[in-house]
Order: structure tokens, then C-alpha cells, then sequence
């Protein structure tokens, strides 16, 4: 159960690995790593800003309500702040459970909830300068698919 | 007085990012804010901007005390 924040890059790989290590009650670990895209040559770098004390903190409370929401063993949330390139890996999320469903839904959950209501900002630098990236409407409506009446 | 930081595009908008400011209310703070920069009191009233006293978000107004820390918060988008 934990969030990292980091300005170094990360191997997705060897986060999962070591995540799913010595689970003899775990059935299921579900993963999702996000790469920073070229888009063509329109992005340079991608930049992420985060508020330390902040950001970590709203991402801890929302991973413990999805915890108990689909009853996970744990769950881990690794996310790049800083200067990223292109191919590089901005964000690993794992979940684990004792079935498959609830590992999967928390996952993608807690995506939707990064991509879209996480305290992160993030600026695209291209060859013709910087633009500030903002939530499109496609992930808010993934935001909202969680919430419940 | 109020430790002000400005995140994302609102840095940018402002050239500052973390400022004393004085003032006993936010709605004041957002009057002088405008009032020293009438650009950076737009982008502060635009939409999906959000203000956190203390680091818990706050809607409407709300007093200040001279430890209080105010952050203004643009649209967040991680992943």
C-alpha cells in the first residue's frame, strides 16, 4: 500500500516483479504502466509538476478507498514527476486480490483517478514551444464511471 | 499574510511561484491578487481552478490566519 513519487525513471518490469514476489494468498495482480508518446514530434519532453505533501497524500487516500472498495491485499502507485521523454514511463499502478475482477476494476480505477483528479500537472514541450495539458472531456467521463450512488 | 503558491499554468501566467501576500480572507487574497496582476486574477477565477488552505481544498470563502498557506490549483492531469 504505498505511493512513490519520482524524478528518476523507472524499469516497469522489475516494479512488478518485486510487487508480485511472496504472495502465496494473492490470485490475482493486475498492472498498468503509462509511456510518455511522441505524438509525431509534437512532444519534446513532457514536464510533471507535483505538490509534495500534497499529491502523495491524495493519491494514499484514494488508493485505501479503492482498497476497501474491492477489497485489495495491496496496492502500488509509482509516479514520475520532472522531465520525461518520450517512451519513457510516467506512471505504474499494480493491484493484487484474491480474484482477477477486483484486481483488474481497482486498477483501471485508479488510473481513471490519476489521469483525470490526482494533483499532477502536466506541460508538453514541442518545437514550437510549451503547452499546459489539461483533463480532456474522454477523462472525465472514465473519472465518473466509479462513482457510486 | 498568506504563503501563496501558484501551480501549473498559473506560474506560469504570474512569472511567481510562491509569494507572501497579505490578507485575512481568500476572497480578499484574490482581490489583491487581481488588483497587482489583472491577468493572473482571470486565470485565478477561471474554470476548474480550485484553492486549498492549509492543503485541504476549500469552496466559497474562508479567513487566513498569518501562518495560513494558500495554493492555487489549475486543472490536474497526471498519467
Amino acid at each position: 500500500m504505498s505511493v512513490v513519487l519520482q524524478t528518476e525513471p523507472f524499469e516497469p518490469g522489475a516494479l512488478l516483479t518485486a510487487f508480485a514476489a511472496g504472495r502465496a494468498e494473492t490470485g490475482a495482480v493486475a498492472s498498468f504502466t503509462g509511456l510518455a508518446r511522441a505524438e509525431q514530434g509534437r512532444a519534446v519532453a513532457l514536464e510533471l509538476e507535483a505538490w509534495p505533501g500534497f499529491t502523495d497524500i491524495e493519491i494514499a487516500r484514494i488508493g485505501e478507498t479503492a482498497a476497501a472498495r474491492w477489497g485489495l491485499q495491496d496496492w502500488l502507485v509509482v509516479h514520475r514527476t520532472g522531465p520525461i521523454a518520450p517512451g519513457e514511463a510516467i506512471v505504474f499502478v499494480a493491484t493484487a486480490a484474491s480474484h482477477r475482477r477486483e484486481a483488474f476494476e481497482a486498477c483501471d480505477h485508479l488510473m481513471d483517478y490519476l489521469k483525470s483528479r490526482a494533483p499532477f500537472w502536466k506541460k508538453e514541450h514541442g518545437p514550437d514551444g510549451a503547452r499546459w495539458i489539461e483533463p480532456t472531456d474522454r477523462d472525465r467521463t472514465d473519472a465518473e464511471r466509479w462513482e457510486t450512488t | 499574510m498568506a504563503r501563496v503558491l501558484l501551480f501549473g499554468r498559473l506560474a506560469d501566467v504570474a512569472g511567481w511561484r510562491e509569494r507572501m501576500i497579505e490578507a485575512d480572507s481568500l476572497s480578499a487574497l484574490r482581490v489583491a491578487l487581481a488588483r497587482g496582476d489583472g491577468v493572473l486574477g482571470e486565470a485565478l477565477a477561471g474554470p476548474g481552478v480550485q484553492a486549498a488552505i492549509d492543503k485541504t481544498i476549500v469552496r466559497g470563502d474562508a479567513a487566513l490566519t498569518p501562518a495560513s498557506e494558500v495554493a492555487f490549483l489549475p486543472p490536474m492531469s497526471g498519467g
